[in-house]
């Protein structure tokens, strides 16, 4: 595939990509320094490099990025296939091989994975929706709107209400995540805990404090995510890598060495004939 | 012995240490390197530029290195050596109870040697931990629920064979349970630090004790929570305590949490040796202070006597060390060795 034929389409994809997080952090991917790579063709198709901070990090939360970037780079109308491909990662064929033939996660992973991942996505959904709410309530708080006035609105008033550049932003990240704490329609409360049930003004400030705990531990490991990810390829900030080339020697020569699952069968045998070890 | 400034004595049991071996003739496959890799990167990512380490330090520090970097260089008055066996990855184990023990054997009053067992081994891992119980008298185990083994994808403290690894363990007088509730593989498709069973156990098994290490990060909203209902669930500070000088504002709002909802008297230090060294690591939390604003916001102080706790009388309270007497000890073996 011809590469760097057409940077007005990377930029597009660029754009798209931008719009996946990873869902523990709840940060576009793009931010993270996670996409290492965008080509495109100029029959239509697009791949993607990408690359997380541990060769750990868990299969779960890596498919579930993959997935992601591939439906977020289909929404531009002239994209014809894409391909996403990981690098130096114990699960990189399983993912990249569920990438290239569209399977879902429990058929890429097979007997390694009981489930799919509609629970994780819920999950770390919820998550993100406290966070987003804990910084929309702080900003609303801080331009001087009163807890009454802010647990009083519904969201056609939430929509309507003026606010700077930053309060849209945070606005707008919150609305994203509010249908995954029930009712959403225009008429609904605007600020509701997880479970759907409205805030009361006095239970607020426990209601942020359970928040903030969320927010601190997400802050905390994207935090630890990002200085892996620097420690890991040698960068000093992965914010101004975001777009670099991938690492030399990046992809992990499979031929070499067995796959983690190849391996972790053919040590069922070795485990089976040896005493236990513990 | 952490002497503070005004000259208080403050004895340090350093909750979580390892004597590994990651040299490369010990990798078994790129998993190995892989796995040494990742801790290396945890270690130079989070430790003052001062106190890194070049990578074959790392990879095989050897035992002399680590009486120095916690007992001499360090403030260590004793230390609890927590197995990973990792024999998938590492020919020789990456950092058996064996291994661990060379270490307990040169310094009997400096350790103390902790074992492991996997529910998974069946009845024939129950012979082996009592044959780990009487070899070493272990009084406590490390287990890693998300270790993967042929089919299994991790286990749970409330599977049925767990149960009975834990009623033996109470048997055994193995009443310390250090439960590795951080970062981790797999399993593959769920949370894979849900902390949830800790709580099943905890109720079951009132005379044991929990001790979370890495006290559930990065699920510190979960844990706290569990914790906060059972007396006996503790939180091990090893990975969290690093912040402190990368990040010292989110390790203020963590030690702030954990202080409101599990309080001083139930959380352990450890410097996860050879990540870190608990030099630099407790000259900084002796050192540091809570936020006017955390303070307010939790009403939660971290004071003197919350160090001390944190730094050593908790651990000693589990593991029935008397400090005033391991003292003397450790004090009349130092001037015993000076003298020849």
């Amino acid at each position: 595939m011809a590469a760097q034929q057409l940077p007005g389409r990377e930029d597009e994809i660029r754009a798209l990509l931008a719009t996946v997080s990873d869902p523990e952090l709840d940060e576009p991917v793009t931010e993270l320094g996670f996409v290492t790579a965008i080509r495109v063709s100029a029959e239509g198709d697009v791949e993607i490099g990408f690359r997380l901070p541990t060769y750990w990090c868990a299969a779960n939360f890596a498919f579930m990025m993959a997935e992601d970037m591939r439906a977020a780079a289909f929404g531009a109308a002239w994209v014809r296939g894409v391909r996403v491909v990981l690098d130096e990662h114990m699960y990189a064929e399983a993912v990249n091989r569920g990438m290239a033939e569209g399977l879902s996660f429990r058929e890429a992973f097979g007997a390694e994975a009981n489930d799919d991942l509609a629970e994780v996505r819920r999950i770390f959904t919820m998550k993100a929706f406290q966070r987003r709410q804990l910084a929309l309530i702080e900003h609303l708080r801080a331009a001087g709107v009163d807890a009454e006035s802010i647990l009083g609105l519904d969201l056609a008033s939430l929509r309507r209400m003026p606010l700077d550049a930053g309060g849209d932003l945070l606005r707008a990240r919150y609305l994203e995540k509010r249908a995954i704490a029930g009712a959403a329609g225009l008429a609904d409360p605007a600020f509701v805990d997880g479970k759907g049930e409205p805030i009361a003004v006095d239970g607020l400030a426990a209601h942020l404090r359970a928040c903030r705990r969320v927010a601190v531990n997400g802050e905390f490991n994207g935090a630890l995510c990002r200085g892996l990810l620097a420690a890991r390829y040698g960068e000093d900030s992965c914010r101004a890598a975001g777009m670099s080339e991938p690492a030399p020697g990046g992809v992990m020569d499979s031929s070499r060495e067995p796959s983690f699952v190849d391996f972790l069968r053919a040590a069922v045998h070795e485990r089976a004939a040896a005493v236990p070890q513990r | 012995m952490y002497k503070t400034a005004s000259g208080e004595e403050i004895f340090v049991i350093d909750g979580h240490t390892h004597m590994w071996d990651a040299a490369p003739d010990n990798h078994k496959n790129i998993h190995g390197k892989q796995f040494i890799d990742c801790f290396y990167a945890y270690h130079t990512n989070l430790s003052p530029a001062e106190n890194r380490w070049p990578k074959d330090k790392f990879e095989n520090y050897g035992p002399e290195a680590m009486y120095h970097d916690l007992f001499v260089d360090g403030y260590d008055d004793m230390a609890i050596l927590q197995p990973t066996y990792l024999k998938d990855f590492y020919t020789r184990g990456f950092n058996t109870t064996e291994q661990n023990a060379v270490m307990k054997q040169r310094h009997p009053d400096r350790f103390i040697l902790n074992g492991a067992f996997d529910p998974r081994d069946g009845e024939g891992g129950l012979e082996a931990l009592s044959a780990l119980a009487e070899t070493f008298k272990i009084k406590g185990v490390k287990l890693y629920t998300a270790e993967w083994k042929g089919e299994s994808k991790g286990w749970k403290l409330t599977d049925p064979w767990a149960q009975r690894y834990l009623e033996h363990c109470e048997k055994l007088g193995i009443v310390n349970i250090h439960v590795h509730k951080g970062p981790t593989i797999i399993p593959l498709n769920r949370d894979a630090f849900d902390v949830a069973d800790i709580d099943d156990a905890a109720t079951s098994f009132p005379n044991l004790n929990f001790i979370v290490e890495h006290c559930g990060l990065p699920r510190l909203d979960d844990f706290c929570w569990i914790a906060t209902q059972e007396s006996n669930v503790y939180g091990g500070l090893a990975v969290a305590l690093p912040f402190i000088h990368t990040r010292p504002g989110y390790f203020a709002h963590v030690i702030s949490e954990l202080l409101f909802w599990i309080g001083p008297d139930k959380l352990l230090f450890g410097s996860d040796y050879g990540i870190w060294t608990p030099r630099w690591l407790i000259d900084k939390f002796m050192a540091f202070e809570l936020p006017d604003e955390v303070k307010r916001e939790t009403g939660v102080d971290l004071t003197l006597e919350a160090k001390r706790k944190i730094l050593g009388l908790n651990a000693a309270r589990l593991y029935g060390i008397d400090v005033a007497a391991q003292r003397k000890k450790l004090a009349a073996s130092a001037s015993r060795v000076a003298a020849e």
